[in-house]
């Protein structure tokens, strides 16, 4: 076959060239000049090559807020895709509670991160606040501000919270798209309850199940404006997750060649992340 | 061993699904559910198999009255338009589902299996996934299924409808044998009158919930009971027209195409239905009569011609064998086999065939 060779073509594709530039390859970059560099102000900058790095790789600062990072995603993931997958499974499947339930699973998804962040700082008050009244009212010593472990409960508890809806509408959007034919094909074998989700449900939702993951891997371990807002990554730095801590690096400390070169190790490693979840769905798209 | 429904009627909110039912099919008979979409097969079925529940009436299974019992207790299985298998379970998990609930032994479970693998020509491919295989190859497998587990009971609800035509073919031809050494009772929904004709068996026509015809299903075919049941076991539609009759001369009210009938009945205004493959481009039979008309269209299917046409006021379909090429607008002179003429009287009721 003979390729007309039309150049023209390529004035299409500026837009989106120049969208790209200035939205992320441009300020990306200005992130890997700070990177190598120390900066004086007034635009005097002096070479560093990859000390930067060196630094942040091996500072016990960073290793903390990876770890802490990384604890609580698995943690929040561990509740919500069970607990999202749970309800989905309760939700009903025809009648007027259907967009009763899937109102009520949106609204959380559609407040303002920050106001979810003042919301449950409210909420928590330990004099003032419903839950945090209420559980200091039946003999717990619960004072978020205070206390790591209070602090961590209820970071952990507002992102169950704002985001397990997500995992739920993505969980029942695939249980809504088995046939009916598969439950009673389930139900003729004389399949238990748990077999029929294990062998007909699960595999059924692996789809979007890997998707719900990946989407609230995402999210959480770029997790900012809520523990900002809630504790403000106290008491301490003990809720000061890896957004948290790059912030208070770079606009609390004003150091700005580690704070880029952190900014940078952070990207990688989300986008290692998101590439292994990527190769991982293309795997499973690839088998049907 | 027999399947009986008493007066079974299915109700969902004010729709009825279902009208009283009363239908009696005996061991080892497959019977073919025959009826355009909605006619309420596949509900019926769920009632045999005891997924879903009559709103009244009731099921009988081997003299036993087996209402509200719940599918796990029967001993059937089901095959389905769509191909359902455990996607995440190899051919041969799937196929062994069924039996190894019941708590059966390894070896048993691998003869069975094996057997049957044979049986639908699946033995190579027992290590692969569902979704390795092709169309054919799952719906096979989901057969395989059904046949594993010795029901008293099969059900196959248009098992086919999902396949491509040459597979269709392959797979229906080979149906009948799967189930002819069996013990129990196979019940086939199908929308395709032709589906019917080859399975053979026993045949119930149905129209709207309700259960038109029952009986051997070239009975069903040569002497529908009415002109309904007639309409639905007929593919491409039958053509139905009205006749008066006078003497032993019969003749078409809407034109002046008439001939000699021997049928014993009184004279008067008649209904006709003729199947399209009794209106030929050539002669058939020793009473053909000549029908003028218009070709509207022409249309080759296979090795058959499906020509439609107009002669005065009607709508005829016709289907003729080989290649009949005929021209839209073409003014063309086509045969009516006579013999094949179906009578029906004022209240749809069949009164003579040919």
């Amino acid at each position: 076959m003979n390729k007309t060779i039309n150049q023209k073509a390529w004035f299409f594709v500026i837009p989106v060239f120049v969208l790209v530039a200035f939205n992320a390859a441009i300020p990306l970059m200005t992130v890997v000049n700070y990177s190598f560099q120390e900066t004086f102000g007034n635009n005097v900058f002096a070479w560093e090559g990859t000390r930067w790095f060196k630094q942040i790789l091996q500072s016990e600062r960073f290793h903390a807020a990876l770890g802490r990072q990384i604890a609580f995603t698995f943690i929040i993931l561990l509740i919500q895709i069970p607990l999202g997958i749970g309800i989905a499974l309760t939700m009903p499947k025809k009648g007027w509670g259907v967009p009763v339930c899937l109102i009520l699973m949106s609204m959380p998804l559609l407040i303002p991160w920050n106001v979810v962040g003042a919301m449950w700082n409210i909420f928590a008050l330990p004099d003032i606040g419903f839950l945090g009244h209420s559980l200091n009212a039946m003999g717990f010593d619960y004072n978020f501000t205070q206390q790591p472990g209070d602090a961590w409960f209820t970071t952990i508890l507002m992102d169950v919270w704002h985001w397990t809806s997500l995992v739920v509408l993505l969980a029942y959007a695939g249980l809504n798209s088995i046939q009916p034919a598969y439950y009673q094909a389930a139900e003729i074998d004389g399949a238990s309850r748990w077999a029929t989700f294990r062998y007909i449900e699960l595999p059924k939702m692996k789809k979007v199940l890997t998707l719900a993951i990946l989407l609230r891997f995402m999210d959480s371990f770029m997790i900012y404006t809520e523990p900002f807002v809630l504790t403000g990554g106290g008491p301490g730095n003990t809720t000061a997750f890896l957004s948290i801590d790059l912030v208070k690096m770079a606009l609390g400390q004003f150091d700005l060649g580690p704070a880029a070169a952190m900014s940078l190790i952070y990207f990688f490693i989300v986008l290692l992340v998101c590439w292994v979840f990527y190769n991982l769905m293309m795997k499973n798209e690839a088998q049907s | 061993m027999s399947l009986e429904l008493k007066n079974v009627e299915k109700k969902i909110g004010i729709d009825t699904h279902i009208y009283p039912t009363n239908l009696k099919l005996e061991k080892n008979t497959i019977n073919v559910l025959l009826g355009s979409t909605l006619a309420g097969k596949t509900t019926l079925m769920q009632i045999m198999a005891g997924l879903d529940k009559p709103t009244s009436g009731e099921i009988w299974f081997n003299n036993e009255n087996v209402t509200g019992m719940k599918v796990q207790k029967r001993n059937c299985s089901m095959v389905y338009q769509q191909f359902i298998n455990y996607p995440n379970y190899t051919v041969y998990e799937n196929i062994a589902s069924p039996l190894t609930i019941t708590g059966i032994k390894t070896d048993e479970i691998r003869q069975r299996v094996g057997k049957v693998a044979e049986l639908l020509k699946l033995s190579a491919m027992l290590n692969k996934k569902p979704d390795e295989l092709s169309g054919g190859q799952q719906q096979r497998t989901a057969l395989a299924r059904a046949l594993v587990k010795d029901s008293d009971l099969i059900l196959l609800d248009e098992p086919l409808a999902n396949l491509d035509f040459k597979l269709r073919e392959e797979l229906r031809e080979e149906l009948p044998k799967l189930f002819e050494d069996r013990d129990c009772i196979v019940v086939y929904a199908t929308t395709e009158p032709s589906d019917a004709l080859m399975i053979g068996g026993n045949t119930a026509t149905l129209l709207e919930g309700r259960v038109i015809q029952y009986g051997k299903t070239l009975e069903v075919y040569n002497k529908p009971e009415n002109l309904i049941s007639a309409k639905v076991f007929s593919d491409p539609p039958m053509n139905i027209a009205e006749i008066k009759k006078t003497g032993d001369t019969c003749k078409f009210s809407d034109n002046n195409v008439q001939w000699k009938s021997s049928a014993k009945i009184k004279d008067g205004t008649y209904k006709i239905g003729i199947r399209p493959h009794n209106i030929t481009t050539y002669k058939e039979g020793n009473n053909s009569v000549e029908i003028k008309g218009k070709v509207q269209i022409s249309e080759l299917s296979g090795s058959e011609s499906l020509i439609h046409f107009t002669n005065g006021n009607l709508n005829w379909v016709s289907l003729s064998n080989g290649t009949q090429q005929k021209n839209v607008g073409e003014d063309t002179k086509l045969y009516m086999n006579t013999d094949e003429f179906l009578y029906f009287d004022q209240n749809n009721r069949l009164v003579n065939n040919g």
